[in-house]
């Protein structure tokens, strides 16, 4: 990717070289003058701005939050003592709920396919248009727009909240600060209790929670949530996602210079700098070094030095340049979602053009359409019975006294249905084989009834009479039927050494 | 210490040390980071006063709560036990079909019998109970005294020629050894007992040998050879021998006459746990009676 960035501001680290050899001693020195070996968090006061993305957000915001604390109380009718709750992550029945569709522990591949998918539409969303998700849609990023929203209830906009900190301890700071932290610690407690309702009957729990009688898996999960919602989205903020978030590294590297990203169009804004209404716009840029995006920017930044690792592409920075823009009676846009190669091109003096389809986002796409198929071609082949035979190893087989020889299967039989199902057995492949369940009266066919929503294991010995043995190892299969279901399952029977 | 390296892009120091060319930027860490370095020192002096901690010369430090893994274990047994109890209690008043027949507790008692069978009976019996020469097989259909759950549940019981007052006690006697048979006689027997078990054998042996089997060996293995589950003689005439089948190890044990023991279980399991083995064992042998009492085949 090429950038070209204008660096008419040098950054201020390169101001500071130093010429001439320095001692080590002379540089822990230079150190803790310039803070320490640990740098201090530079605060933030995003300033409140108006616009289209800034709504878009909001309405995410809602939608995403009311999913959230919404979703555990939706009930759903299911048979029998099955839980009722529509989406329910049942770690004591080990089952997954959701919805008509319920998981076994067994096809937690599901699972990881959802997790292969999430991750592939991040890559090709990013690829396309930038880091959306962590702009709009990531947890970090809601909640700690929520907290900032009650900073701004409690203290204020930006320059109120700047002279507040600064300001002597008073009973108005003093009321404001603590009023914040109330809420925010609400809203954390709301966050952790809303999160363990996803793992019990939401109705149950929420009366068990304050009588006690709740399972202490509840209690700590909820306390761990409470404190990092109340510490990330409210103390650390821009920190998790510069400091401790892997994905912004990884992010950058599914951008090219054809994505979608938030960008200061510098063909356009330079050379920047302070304009007076009677001045002409002839010659210079349309940027006039306001200041309104850094400002507004929650992570601190300023979008005019290029796209960087801090940003996380949420358009806020847009909606306060535009708001200028429209004030200094110039076109919006000057900030905008736009690519880096679209703007080299406007600075080269050329029409710019957008390829949405590139090898990378090609690949994503392709990806992400096998992995879905996959998904749904393995999530339609689910059988609501599921057979598996397992061979007895030791011993490998049993000779009997008239010379016949006997091997020992268990069959597991996975009834994922909800009604209790006749399940009849049959063995195929070894000429003259007999079978029988201890239990089961002999030489009759071999059925078993199995319940519902259970793995029922049954034990079945296969026994070849001596005139058919043979040697070695042959292969051979269960032939499991369940009304009109019938179901294949390869084992095979072991011989031993011919006596 | 050479000049520093400033990194030109950025501004910041390095730290001096370079692979290939590449450079580690010298940034401060952040101020949160240095913070959970405190907080975990604060943790480990909180953990230290609460649980046991610094070893000394003749014990250790124990912490104000008491923590002792010891104790936990001794606790945890305890509540092993008592929910034993109850398991227990229910195999007890069970007989043992009604184990065999209600899935719950004859799952149960599967689970005991495999643990307490892997542990006590394997090192002859073999982990999968299919035993070895001399030790007899727990898998198939011949059983010396019986295959029956009663049968079962006696033996492990009494065991066989073991210090139990009721033991299970046979003898076969050791022809040639004690000089009551000599070298050529248990020739012509081995003979006789190739041909009970259907294997072509010496004509002229086998008739000779009819009158010793009749005087010898009759009285327990019986006329035709089938054995008698009773006396805990072994069928001869079916394909499975606990000595070997071919004709030295035959001979060998008209010879010698080895006898095996098992110990007598009763004082060592508790009754519950008896039956559970016996469920375990028989359901293994295929959980049918029949070979359970010799007949031939």
């Amino acid at each position: 990717m090429t950038l070209i960035i204008d660096h008419s501001r040098e950054r201020p680290g390169a101001a500071r070289q130093s010429g001439g050899p320095v001692s080590a001693a002379e540089r822990q020195r230079a150190k803790q003058r310039a803070g320490g070996l640990y740098k201090k968090r530079v605060p933030i006061y995003p300033k409140l701005v108006h616009g289209p993305w800034r709504w878009l957000k909001w309405a995410l915001l809602v939608a995403m939050l009311g999913i959230y604390y919404v979703t555990p109380w939706i009930r759903w009718e299911r048979p029998g003592a099955l839980p009722d709750q529509a989406v329910l992550v049942d770690f004591d029945g080990g089952r997954f709920y959701f919805f008509a569709i319920q998981l076994w522990p067994q096809e937690v591949y599901f699972i990881t396919g959802l997790l292969v998918l999430a991750a592939l539409a991040l890559f090709l969303t990013t690829a396309l248009f930038g880091r959306l998700w962590c702009g709009y849609a990531c947890p970090q990023t809601v909640w700690t727009d929520l907290y900032i929203y009650v900073e701004r209830m409690f203290e204020g906009d930006r320059n109120a909240r700047m002279r507040l900190d600064a300001a002597p301890m008073s009973f108005n700071k003093a009321w404001r600060k603590t009023g914040k932290h109330l809420v925010w610690i609400g809203i954390a407690f709301g966050t952790g209790g809303a999160w363990i309702f996803y793992f019990h009957d939401a109705p149950t729990l929420i009366r068990t929670f304050w009588t006690g009688a709740a399972p202490m898996t509840a209690y700590v999960s909820c306390l761990l949530l409470t404190g990092t919602t109340y510490l990330f989205a409210g103390h650390m903020r821009e920190q998790v996602c510069t400091y401790m978030c892997p994905w912004p590294r990884i992010q950058g590297a599914m951008l090219d210079d054809q994505s979608f990203q938030v960008t200061y169009r510098y063909d356009r804004g330079e050379p920047r700098g302070a304009h007076k209404k009677s001045e002409s716009w002839d010659g210079r840029g349309d940027c006039i070094d306001c200041r309104a995006c850094v400002v507004a920017c929650p992570m601190g930044i300023d979008i005019r030095d290029g796209p960087q690792l801090e940003c996380i592409n949420c358009g806020l920075c847009i909606d306060a340049c535009d708001d200028i823009m429209v004030k200094v009676g110039r076109p919006k846009g000057l900030i905008a979602y736009d690519t880096d190669a679209a703007v080299a091109a406007r600075a080269r003096g050329e029409t710019p053009k957008h390829r949405l389809i590139r090898p990378r986002t090609a690949y994503y796409a392709v990806a992400l359409t096998l992995v879905s198929g996959l998904m749904v071609w393995g999530f339609l082949g689910r059988k609501e019975l599921d057979v598996h035979a397992l061979r007895d190893r030791n011993p490998a087989m049993v000779q009997l006294s008239d010379g016949s020889v006997r091997n020992g299967y268990t069959l597991k039989i996975a009834n994922r249905g909800f009604e209790p199902a006749r399940v009849a057995v049959d063995f195929s492949g070894v000429e003259g084989a007999r079978l029988h369940s201890p239990g089961k009266p002999a030489g009759e066919p071999l059925s078993f009834e199995v319940e519902p929503n259970r793995v029922t294991p049954v034990r079945v010995f296969v026994t070849v009479p001596y005139e058919q043995v043979g040697e070695g190892q042959q292969d051979a299969a269960f032939e499991v039927r369940a009304g009109d279901e019938r179901q294949v399952v390869a084992t095979a029977f072991a011989f031993g050494e011919r006596r | 210490m050479s000049e520093p390296h400033r990194d030109e892009h950025s501004g910041v120091e390095t730290t001096g040390h370079e692979w290939d060319g590449i450079r580690e930027l010298d940034n401060p860490l952040p101020r949160w980071w240095l913070w959970v370095w405190y907080a975990s020192i604060a943790f480990s002096i909180v953990y230290w006063v609460l649980m046991p901690a610094w070893p000394g010369i003749s014990g250790y430090t124990r912490g104000v709560l008491g923590q002792s893994d010891r104790a936990d274990v001794a606790a945890d047994l305890r509540d092993l036990q008592a929910l034993r109890g109850e398991r227990e209690a229910r195999l007890v008043n069970a007989s043992l079909e009604e184990i065999e027949h209600d899935p719950d507790l004859q799952a149960h008692a599967l689970a005991v019998g495999q643990s307490v069978f892997g542990d006590n009976c394997a090192s002859c019996h073999g982990v999968g109970g299919a035993g070895a020469r001399g030790y007899p097989n727990l898998r198939d259909d011949v059983w010396l005294w019986g295959g029956t759950l009663q049968d079962i549940e006696h033996t492990i019981r009494v065991g066989v020629r073991a210090g139990h007052e009721d033991t299970r006690t046979s003898m076969m006697p050791a022809f040639g050894r004690d000089r009551m048979l000599d070298a050529r006689q248990i020739s012509d027997l081995t003979e006789y007992v190739v041909a009970l078990s259907g294997r072509e054998a010496t004509a002229a042996a086998v008739g000779r040998a009819a009158q010793l089997y009749a005087d010898n060996c009759a009285a327990c293995h019986a006329p035709n050879g089938t054995g008698m589950q009773e006396m805990g003689a072994p069928n001869l005439t079916d394909r499975e021998w606990l000595y070997g089948s071919d004709r030295a190890s035959i001979s060998g044990q008209i010879h010698n006459g080895r006898n095996g023991v098992m110990p007598t279980w009763e004082g060592r399991f508790t009754p519950g746990v008896i039956k559970a083995l016996a469920v375990y064992i028989h359901a293994n042998a295929g959980g049918g009676d029949e070979g359970a009492t010799a007949t031939a085949p």
